[in-house]
């Protein structure tokens, strides 16, 4: 038995493939092999013959079996290895190419200040491009013949002969918003209006459309102090520095009283801006308490409610935050403007993952 | 509105500087726009003494000057004719900086002979244009700043000029008089009013003046009065100077004084001359079809009702906006007619703009004159005109009166605290308000003349929050709207814009914001371009009519980025088109193009041009992600903008069109210059219909154990019949059992013959209660080929 053994076991380590290891199986433990045969012998042997031969063969058998297992598997082993030694990649190769899509500087600037704003409890209310004079500038305490109409660079809509009716402009502004949502939700009242808004004026730093976010917060006991808070929040939040200084100044808009300019506090460091720091003050925004004619305009009681409104360049903002330097770069679609400038899909501005990476 | 200092300084008694003054004004609400001090770039200049003086020894025009300074003596060549000894000069030492030459003066050698520095002219200062010798003058001590010597012997030089921004409701600031008001109030010093005394006329005025009936709402008062033997002429220089500082051209002495007056005290008025009045003058309305040439030269056709000054022979001024040529002063004027009138604002303004004439007194009519100043703008010009012209002055003609103005509010001392949010004493807020001018009388206060934009309790408060200065401002919370955290405010519109293009970019899209007007060619080949939908006034006519669609936009972006070299594009925007011109006929839009290429050519070949196909995948990812339903239509016919055969319209029902994806038309990427074939797609997002449902909660999961079966069957077709058709028709054989028809091969031609095609398709069968056994697929599919050859004409593939 011993020579069985040391034959199989020798064979098994000695076989170059799967086919003689097969065969060997066949020969040793296969149903016709020298170890099974062996075993068949067992019945015609005595109990006390069996009782020795029986675990011998067993014991064998397992051996064998087990010798087949691994050097199976190390045959296996040896096989992927030869094969892997083949499946050599250049894997400096450049990849399938993706195209990388992106977002325009003005739909992520709007994003992040709506999610600052319903923060602070104001709802999006949007409008019409083109409006009725009423509302562009009527209902906003800007009567016919106010010098403002004419400083506002207006652009009118054709009229057809014979309509009489004054033209629709193109709102000069989202403030039509403002009265359409007094009309619309009544007071209280917390809403931020964005959206594109034209001037006629063209030059490195006017184009003629542009985007504006107007706030306005109406209720019983709003005050201007309110609306230096809000825009301190929000000029915090939005260029995500810790401290900010704004400055008041008073000014004029027929649509507030009283009214006041904003300037931010700021510094210029080789075409670069830094918020919050520095001796330079820049305008941001217009802001001021809104009219009493503009919320009876609205259909509010002013000696009810009173508040306050803001408007802001939201390109305006965009290039301040993102150091973008030309304003007519924004719509004029260079995909490498848009590629170094734009915001990746998954760049969700949100207040607790913040704004911008 | 721009003044100088010295200026400033007839009306205020200030010690303020310059810069105090400049930030006052902007927190005042006058903002500074710009501070010329012509005094900063002379600041580092000295004076010289000229000591000894010598002809260069190789020059014959040189002298060598030995010049004491007061950092000692220097050795200064100059070639001025009046270099000599023994005069005071103006010393620019080696390393400043000379404007009028824009170079910084170095230590230099002429002709073998050291020279440190210069001695200057009057140009080289920019002061004058004065360059045939240096500076001499007659006083100073070496050492003194240049500066100084200026401010003390010839301060107009060296007057800082301020020029500020004013808003259309401080017509009070358009005079020096009412700045210095502003800055009084504030406490920057003492507001000064200049002497005044009524000039008596000595004769009758030849000239009378009467106002139509139907004009007095336009010019409730006209009063003027006749000065004869004045002898015009150059202005005196001093208001040359004053004018000049302010970008005025001096013209002659009568006219200055009326651009005097416009400027000092916001009261403009006109002057005649009384020789080329005939007979008396008018104010009245225009018949209409009038021309008169104004003193701009340009000739004005008046409209029916717009007010003029007429005498016998005609119209002889654009009442309150500009004069006549005709009876304009020249320097040969002898006897002057003035004029200083009330006008209506509204009338001025709505004249001014019908005729487009931009005058200093349009401008200052338009936005408020002092009603109450009428009169003694005309005795103070009239003073003028004795003292700088000399003649004699009429009894003075009024007619009319001066308009009703008075008006009071309450000042309610608390309004400042609760509008405001600042904490000032009443105290405080009464002296503000009588500073500015403002009676009090208890707490009712009555408004000066000179303020019409003050229309009510609001106003009291800007005014005495303005002079407190909005800076002290503190910020206050806003309070929460609510005490909990804060709902959501989107509304599902407006999520379904961020979604969608968030997934275009996902897809690999850019996003454009293009203009909302463009050129009328693009418009029309996009069903826009009418003229109801042109702008009045575009600014070019690339961007006059409102855009009917994205597409226009998108492929004038394609055209210009092919022509910097870009060729494979994928862009999309998300915005409104109008389909009218009313308010409100405007609809939002996703859409999106693809040209060229997936990609760039790679190692992996795994680059091709776009197909429809592509659009298809995006236009189905965005709608999954805006919340359409999985379930549509794709019919065809659609504008004629897209190719024929290569479009699909992804509709519920023939009429709610969700979207359109396809080739656009190769005419239409032509006439638009882009190098195609483009595909692209649009989506109508507001189409989509909202959830029925509210609440988050899904469906229950039906999870089948029992193993599904798939079984494929290829059919062949005619070659027009549309693939959904099978789909659907196989889709509907038992709708319990089939979860999903897949089409996975089709082959057109070929050994099918022409004109024919074969779909093959997997049918995919989910049991719910018991496994599948042969005989049920057999039913299952019997049923399949029965439908689908019904719905389809064809027959099943053997």
């Amino acid at each position: 038995m011993d020579d069985l053994k040391a034959k199989y076991l020798s064979d098994i380590a000695n076989a170059g493939d799967e086919n003689a290891l097969e065969a060997i199986r066949l020969s040793a433990v296969g149903k016709k092999g020298e170890v099974s045969l062996k075993m068949r012998e067992l019945g015609k042997m005595t109990p006390e013959e069996r009782q020795v031969a029986g675990p011998a063969l067993n014991a064998l058998k397992d051996e064998i079996n087990s010798a087949l297992a691994a050097k199976k598997a190390g045959l296996a082993d040896a096989a992927l290895d030869e094969r892997l030694r083949t499946e050599w990649l250049d894997v400096t190769l450049p990849t399938r190419p993706s195209r990388q899509g992106s977002l325009h500087p003005i739909s992520q600037a709007s994003e992040e200040l709506t999610a600052i704003f319903a923060e602070l409890g104001f709802s999006v209310a949007e409008g019409a491009r083109i409006e009725t004079d009423w509302y562009n500038f009527d209902a906003l305490n800007i009567p016919g013949h106010h010098p403002a109409r004419a400083e506002m660079d207006t652009f009118y809509m054709h009229r057809a002969a014979g309509d009489e009716r004054p033209p629709h402009v193109l709102r000069t502004h989202t403030s039509p918003v403002q009265i359409q949502s007094m009309e619309k939700m009544g007071a209280p009242l917390r809403v931020i209006c964005p959206g594109g808004v034209y001037r006629a004026d063209y030059d490195q730093t006017h184009t003629p459309m542009f985007h504006q976010v107007e706030g306005l917060a109406l209720d019983k006991d709003i005050s201007m102090a309110n609306l230096k808070w809000v825009l301190e929040e929000f000029v915090k939040s939005f260029f995500e520095v810790d401290d900010v200084e704004l400055r008041f100044r008073a000014s004029h808009f027929p649509f507030t009283e009283p009214s006041a300019e904003v300037d931010i506090r700021c510094s210029w460091d080789n075409g670069q801006l830094k918020i919050g720091e520095g001796d330079d003050w820049m305008e941001i925004l217009g802001s001021g308490m809104v009219h009493p004619k503009v919320i009876a305009a609205g259909g509010i009681d002013p000696d009810i409610y009173q508040g306050f409104a803001f408007g802001i360049g939201i390109d305006r903002l965009a290039m301040l935050k993102y150091g973008i330097p030309d304003l007519r770069a924004f719509f004029d679609s260079d995909l490498r403007w848009l590629r170094h400038y734009g915001f990746q899909c998954l760049d969700v501005p949100t207040l607790h993952g913040g704004l911008s990476r | 509105m721009k003044f100088t200092l010295s200026w400033l300084k007839d009306h205020l008694d200030t010690d303020a500087s310059v810069d105090e003054i400049a930030e006052t004004l902007t927190d005042l609400g006058l903002e500074v726009e710009e501070i010329s001090n012509p005094g900063d770039r002379l600041k580092d200049f000295t004076l010289g003494y000229v000591k000894h003086a010598e002809k260069h020894p190789d020059a014959d025009k040189l002298r060598i000057c030995q010049v004491e300074t007061d950092e000692g003596d220097l050795q200064i060549i100059c070639g001025a004719p009046n270099a000599r000894e023994g005069i005071t000069v103006v010393v620019c030492k080696p390393g400043m900086y000379i404007p009028g030459l824009d170079i910084t003066i170095g230590v230099g050698q002429i002709r073998g002979v050291e020279s440190f520095g210069m001695m200057a002219s009057e140009r080289e200062l920019e002061l004058s244009d004065e360059h045939d010798g240096i500076i001499e003058l007659a006083s100073g001590a070496v050492g003194d700043r240049f500066v100084d010597w200026l401010e003390a012997h010839q301060p107009a030089k060296v007057d800082p000029v301020i020029e500020i921004a004013i808003t259309p409701n401080r017509p009070d600031a358009l005079g020096i008089h009412g700045i210095a008001r502003d800055l009084a109030a504030r406490g920057l010093g003492t507001l000064k009013t200049p002497e005044f005394a009524p000039v008596a006329g000595t004769f009758e005025s030849p000239i009378k003046v009467t106002i139509d009936a139907d004009t007095l709402d336009g010019c409730p008062l006209f009063t003027g009065r006749l000065i004869r033997g004045v002898k015009n002429g150059p202005s005196p220089q001093w208001l040359q100077d004053r004018l000049t500082a302010i970008g005025l051209r001096p013209i002659s002495v009568l006219v200055d004084i009326t651009n005097f007056f416009t400027y000092d005290q916001n009261r403009p008025l006109h002057v005649f001359d009384a020789a080329k009045v005939t007979g008396d003058l008018r104010v009245h309305r225009a018949a209409g079809g009038e021309v008169m040439k104004a003193l701009d030269e340009k000739d004005y056709t008046f409209a029916g009702g717009q007010m003029v000054i007429s005498d016998d022979t005609g119209i002889e001024s654009i009442a309150g906006i500009m004069g006549g040529e005709a009876s304009g002063c020249t320097d040969d004027t002898v006897d002057v007619f003035l004029e200083s009138a009330f006008w209506d604002h509204v009338q001025i303004a709505l004249t001014g703009r019908a005729l487009k004439i931009n005058s200093d007194a349009r401008y200052r009519f338009e936005r408020g004159v002092d009603p109450e100043f009428t009169i003694e703008g005309l005795h103070r010009a009239t003073q003028m005109i004795l003292d700088l012209c000399g003649g004699e002055a009429s009894e003075v003609i009024i007619a009319g009166d001066v308009p009703d103005h008075a008006r009071a509010y309450k000042l309610d001392a608390e309004r400042v605290q609760s509008l405001v949010g600042m904490d000032i004493p009443e105290s405080d807020q009464r002296q503000t308000l009588t500073r500015l001018g403002f009676r009090l009388e208890g707490n009712m206060a009555h408004v000066p003349s000179w303020r019409p934009d003050v229309q009510g309790e609001a106003d009291l408060v800007e005014e005495v929050a303005r002079i407190a200065s909005l800076t002290k401002l503190q910020g206050k919370p806003l309070p929460r709207v609510t005490d909990g955290i804060p709902k959501a405010v989107m509304t599902p519109q407006q999520r379904r814009q961020q979604m969608a293009r968030r997934t275009a970019a996902s897809l690999g899209y850019n996003e454009v914001v293009s203009y909302t007007f463009i050129d009328q060619a693009s418009a029309a080949l996009f069903g826009g371009g009418e003229d109801a939908a042109m702008l009045a006034n575009p600014i070019s006519s690339e961007m006059s009519h409102m855009r009917p669609a994205l597409l226009p936009g998108l492929l004038q972006a394609a055209a210009r980025n092919q022509a910097r070299g870009f060729m494979d594009l994928a862009f999309f925007e998300v915005g409104p088109a109008f389909h009218g011109v009313e308010p409100g006929e405007q609809h939002n839009l996703i859409s999106g193009i693809l040209v060229g290429n997936t990609g760039p050519k790679d190692v992996h070949g795994a680059a091709r041009g776009v197909d429809t196909f592509d659009a298809k995948a995006d236009i189905e990812a965005i709608l999954a992600a805006i919340g359409a339903p999985a379930k549509v239509q794709i019919l065809r016919g659609a504008q004629s903008w897209w190719h024929p055969g290569r479009h699909g319209k992804i509709c519920l029902g023939p009429k709610k069109v969700l979207g359109i994806f396809g080739e656009l038309h190769p005419k239409v990427i032509n006439a638009m210059g882009v190098k195609g074939p483009v595909v692209g797609f649009t989506i109508w997002p507001d189409e989509v219909p909202l959830p029925r449902k509210s609440g988050a909660t899904r469906a229950a999961l039906g999870q089948r154990d029992l193993q599904a079966v798939e079984r494929d069957f290829a059919f062949v077709v005619d070659a027009e019949v549309e693939a959904l058709t099978l789909v659907n028709a196989a889709s509907g054989a038992d709708k319990a059992l089939i979860t999903e028809v897949r089409i996975f091969d089709e082959f057109i031609g070929g050994s099918l013959g022409e004109g024919k095609k074969s779909l093959a398709f997997t049918v995919r069968l989910q049991p719910s209660d018991k496994t599948l056994k042969e005989k049920d697929i057999e039913a299952v599919s019997a049923k399949i080929i029965a439908k689908v050859t019904k719905a389809t004409g064809g027959t099943l593939r053997g």
